[in-house]
């Protein structure tokens, strides 16, 4: 392996750690603040199971999986295919949080300054949300270069690297979802 | 300077020239923290003075902290790094340059932003507002109920944007050390400063993120109305004292492991011998790093936590010193039977022993929270970690800036000089730090603008501040020491002190790629090998 592709894991490696304990943070809070709400509207209230999204993200880390692949094979259309399933599975996650966040907002009434569940909720959901839209400005970029031809099986390793963070987006999604919906409901 | 050089300078991605610029930052900062620190102690100097006002003095600690952990320790410690950590271990440069250029120049705006605040903090409403929140800013007292305005929240973006700075600096540093090392160079033998500055950029990673979640929830307190720290609302009043703290404590050594670092290179060299157990010496580095994650609710035994979460803290914060303990042994030993050279960085280095000593043992005592009880917030904690940051770590930097000042200009700084440098230093720091423990075991709380006559804290007082003369003095000959010696001192050569590291193998300042050729790395000291080709290091390690 060359040394660029080694720094540049080295690179993702540090940049996920870090990720990682800034993500603690907003999930220790969220978890410290479970049942402390003064005020309703409470989780077990509102929140309904994102079953959907989640089978929409953790799917699209598959795709990204089978597009790094096709890459690596030199298979660049077929690659691109991938990357642009995977960003439409992106999209769809983000347009079951913006459904998500409609419903309580004007429907339910919680907002950031509610009481400690919106407080906790909003900024923890909309993290993971912050990093999925970053995730999908870099796949579209990927998508959107295999289309144009400038991808080769040569950027395998790049486009590997970014997969790492997108599995990384994915991987907090299984946190959020366990402390949010699951434990916190 | 012309407009051209300038140009240089701004655009550079070269990890030298960013390394200066970190550390001459870091050295500007430097001054303004201690012309702060020295307006705090003129106005404590008597009782019942009125040189500044209560709020003003509130700002001036609060800028006096952040500007020296946030300013000066972090740019200097990673410039430093900056600079010598691709020179030791064979790399043409750090892993990704322009990130490199990022973290700088974004520390930068940090500081501007932190200063801006002087003549923004309150918007239109009047100049000479600055935060006045301490440097850990415990919410919920900085919420916007009990602190309005918009001073905090330059405090706020401020660190959050030199914090986002350093993360970038550290992911670079471990990426260039894990795969960029020169053939040869295998983990065993790096130089003892290259681990001290793997294990800090790895804490870096863990601690800092914190700090900026923790820096978030308060902007969206403080401008979107949530209630993490609201009281009033259910929310906790010390969760921000543990985030903070979680960032804070190993934050110390994030800063002084380094300085660990700089007088494990510099012992050696001034002893002519190696360094005394160097695996003890990278397990101990390591071994603090580890342990430091689980003390940081020392700084909060008076809270409550309770007997056992006390206890586990004061464990644990006992536990710390004896890494530290064992790197105190290698440096003696390392010392005990040299041939020692006593040149101003090894001046600086035998100083930082006995001073760093007592800050350690200071820090046991408080480590025992029955002690803390009686002592917190009081004058002998500012005097405790004023022994460790400024006797132990600055010491330590001032030792690394006469030692590698040579490497970095091509010119050595006068050993003159550095003389009446180190002393009034010495002086004058033990003459502040040590006389400032005694206000505080007698009851003097810090963070106080002035004080009764009658508390037995006068003469005291007055004596800490006669130090604070003698340090600007020394500082003032160390800025006439750079500018007399970049023009006239002697030319250094490329290895003036008879170093081994290979830093000393190329010339003074190296070139912009480092190294036309490497010499062979076989021991920890590829220099030593070269020049005594009959009696290599390797068959000893």
């Amino acid at each position: 392996m060359s040394s660029t592709a080694l720094r540049g894991r080295a690179g993702v490696i540090g940049f996920i750690l870090a990720e990682t304990s800034l993500f603690a943070v907003f999930v220790v809070a969220y978890l410290f603040y479970i049942g402390k709400s003064l005020t309703g509207p409470f989780p077990q209230d509102v929140l309904e199971l994102p079953i959907v999204n989640t089978i929409c993200l953790l799917s699209s880390s598959v795709t990204v999986a089978l597009a790094t692949r096709a890459l690596a094979s030199g298979r660049v259309a077929r690659a691109g295919a991938w990357l642009a399933l995977t960003v439409a599975l992106g999209l769809a996650f983000l347009a079951g949080t913006a459904q998500e966040w409609r419903r309580l907002i004007f429907e339910r009434g919680l907002t950031i300054g509610t009481n400690l569940f919106g407080t906790t909720f909003y900024p923890l959901v909309g993290l993971h949300a912050s990093h999925v839209i970053l995730g999908l400005v870099m796949l579209s970029l990927c998508a959107a270069f295999a289309w144009s031809g400038a991808l080769k099986a040569a950027h395998t390793q790049r486009v590997e690297l970014v997969s790492w963070y997108w599995h990384f987006v994915d991987g907090v999604w299984i946190v959020v979802f366990t402390v949010v919906y699951v434990i916190g409901r | 300077m012309t407009l051209a050089t300038l140009h240089d300078w701004v655009v550079t991605v070269d990890h030298k020239r960013l390394g200066i610029m970190y550390v001459v930052t870091g050295l500007v900062f430097l001054v303004i923290g201690g012309v702060e620190a020295f307006l705090i102690r003129l106005q404590l100097s008597q009782p019942g003075l009125t040189l500044v006002p209560a709020d003003t003095f509130n700002r001036l600690f609060t800028v006096h902290g952040t500007t020296m952990v946030f300013l000066v320790g972090i740019p200097i410690v990673f410039g430093f790094a900056n600079y010598l950590v691709p020179l030791m271990i064979g790399a043409r440069d750090l892993a990704f340059p322009r990130l490199n250029a990022f973290g700088f120049w974004i520390l930068l705006f940090g500081g501007a932003l932190l200063y801006f605040s002087f003549i923004g903090g309150d918007g239109l409403y009047g100049a000479g507002s600055a935060p006045a929140v301490g440097w850990f800013a415990y919410a919920p007292l900085s919420e916007r109920a009990f602190t309005p305005g918009n001073a905090t929240d330059y405090w706020n973006l401020s660190v959050l944007v030199t914090g986002f700075g350093t993360i970038a600096t550290a992911i670079n540093l471990i990426a260039t050390i894990t795969t960029m090392r020169a053939p040869g160079m295998t983990l065993g033998r790096m130089p003892v400063y290259v681990w001290t500055m793997l294990t800090v950029s790895a804490m870096t990673l863990l601690i800092l993120p914190p700090l900026s979640a923790a820096q978030i929830m308060l902007l969206l307190d403080r401008f979107l109305g949530a209630h993490y720290f609201d009281t009033q609302a259910g929310g906790s009043a010390i969760i921000w004292q543990h985030f903070f703290w979680f960032f804070g404590h190993p934050e110390v050594y994030v800063l002084m492991v380094p300085g660990f670092g700089f007088v494990s290179e510099i012992i050696p060299v001034f002893s002519r011998k190696v360094i005394f157990g160097y695996a003890t010496l990278v397990v101990a580095t390591v071994s603090i790093g580890a342990v430091s994650f689980s003390t940081w609710a020392h700084h909060m035994f008076t809270v409550g936590m309770g007997g056992t979460l006390n206890s586990f803290f004061a464990a644990s914060t006992m536990l710390v010193a004896v890494p530290t303990g064992v790197k105190i042994f290698n440096w003696l030993g390392t010392l005990y039977g040299g041939k020692l050279r006593f040149r101003t960085p090894l001046l600086f280095c035998c100083a930082f022993l006995f001073q760093f000593l007592c800050a350690g043992l200071t820090g046991i005592m408080l480590s025992v929270a029955p002690f803390d009880w009686q002592l917190t917030d009081s004058y002998f904690v500012v005097a405790h970690f004023h022994f460790v940051l400024f006797g132990g770590l600055l010491f330590t930097i001032f030792a690394a800036l006469y030692y590698w000042f040579p490497k970095a200009t091509g010119r050595m700084l006068s050993e003159r000089l550095g003389r009446w440098h180190f002393w009034l230093l010495v002086v004058g720091f033990n003459l502040t730090f040590v006389t400032m423990h005694f206000p505080g075991l007698l009851g003097m709380p810090r963070r106080i603008y002035t004080y009764p006559a009658d508390r037995g804290w006068d003469m005291l007082n007055l004596v800490t501040t006669l130090g604070v003369p003698l340090q600007a003095l020394a500082v003032l000959i160390f800025v006439v020491n750079v500018v007399y010696s970049l023009r006239r001192g002697a030319p250094a050569g490329n290895n003036p002190w008879e170093a081994w590291t290979l830093e000393w193998a190329t010339t003074s300042p190296p070139p912009a790629y480092n190294f036309a050729t490497l010499p062979p790395i076989n021991s920890r000291r590829p220099l030593w090998d070269v020049q005594h080709p009959d009696d290599p290091d390797g068959p000893h390690e």
